[in-house]
């Protein structure tokens, strides 16, 4: 299939304190989406593995909330943008 | 919903096919078309599909919504049509069976709204005696119908 064409590559979760990317995307627990989509939704458009994105779907689902991308204010629109496509509940925030 | 073959097929690379008993096409072929009436309004169980971006700060919220609004209402009738058109089973590809994916959810977004479900609510069954009753079967039946989706195309991740 296609991949998502947003596939970012330098994204990666080692970068989450990178001073140079002051906004981050948390996506909130909300009670109706399944969590498999969740989590595939990650996959798709993150590029992370199973693991890494059963893990922050987990995160949302137990803790309220995770943060699931950073980087510039721009990238970080497009970023919310794409989980509100896909009806999750995204905000961006300042780090 | 527990016996419950299995809808959406992976064919090939980047091929699928969703196959839907008749009954299911036709409460799809009734349902699509109300989200579509709700889209073009301001109904409050629309604001799980747009939600805010900054919760601390509303003016850029607003700046935010400006920008996007449009667009997500666009992609929103465009896996509409798409669905709409494909309902008697044609062969999708990645893409097709994602708005397939987006249009269910959408549509399980505003009934799960409505119905106010919560964390404590059954994933999995309802009280057939709730006067929701009906919705909670759509609810749940949507639910399945996207867990079998995101299945299908798990497989080309």
């Amino acid at each position: 299939m296609s991949l998502p064409e947003t596939l970012d590559p330098d994204l990666d979760e080692d970068q989450d304190t990178d001073l140079d990317r002051p906004w981050v995307v948390l996506v909130w627990n909300d009670p109706i989406n399944l969590m498999q989509y969740v989590s595939y939704v990650f996959r798709k458009l993150f590029g992370y593995s199973q693991a890494k994105a059963d893990e922050l779907m987990l995160d949302v689902h137990e803790k309220g909330r995770a943060a699931v991308s950073n980087g510039t204010r721009e990238k970080c629109e497009l970023d919310v943008f794409r989980l509100h496509e896909h009806g999750l509940w995204a905000t961006m925030e300042e780090q | 919903m527990g016996l419950f073959s299995k809808r959406v097929k992976r064919t090939g690379p980047d091929r699928y096919k969703v196959d839907l008993p008749d009954v299911e096409q036709e409460l799809l072929r009734s349902l699509f078309p109300q989200l579509r009436e709700l889209l073009a309004s301001d109904d409050p169980s629309l604001t799980r599909l747009f939600p805010t971006a900054y919760p601390d700060d509303p003016e850029r919220d607003a700046g935010y919504h400006a920008l996007v609004r449009d667009e997500l209402l666009e992609k929103r009738f465009a896996s509409l049509d798409l669905v709409e058109s494909t309902l008697g089973g044609a062969e999708l590809d990645g893409d097709e069976l994602a708005a397939w994916m987006r249009a269910v959810n959408d549509l399980r977004l505003v009934i799960g709204t409505r119905l106010d479900v919560s964390e404590d609510d059954d994933p999995v069954e309802f009280d057939p005696t709730d006067p929701d009753a009906a919705a909670w079967q759509v609810y749940h039946y949507l639910g399945a119908l996207l867990s079998f989706i995101v299945d299908a195309l798990t497989g080309d991740l």
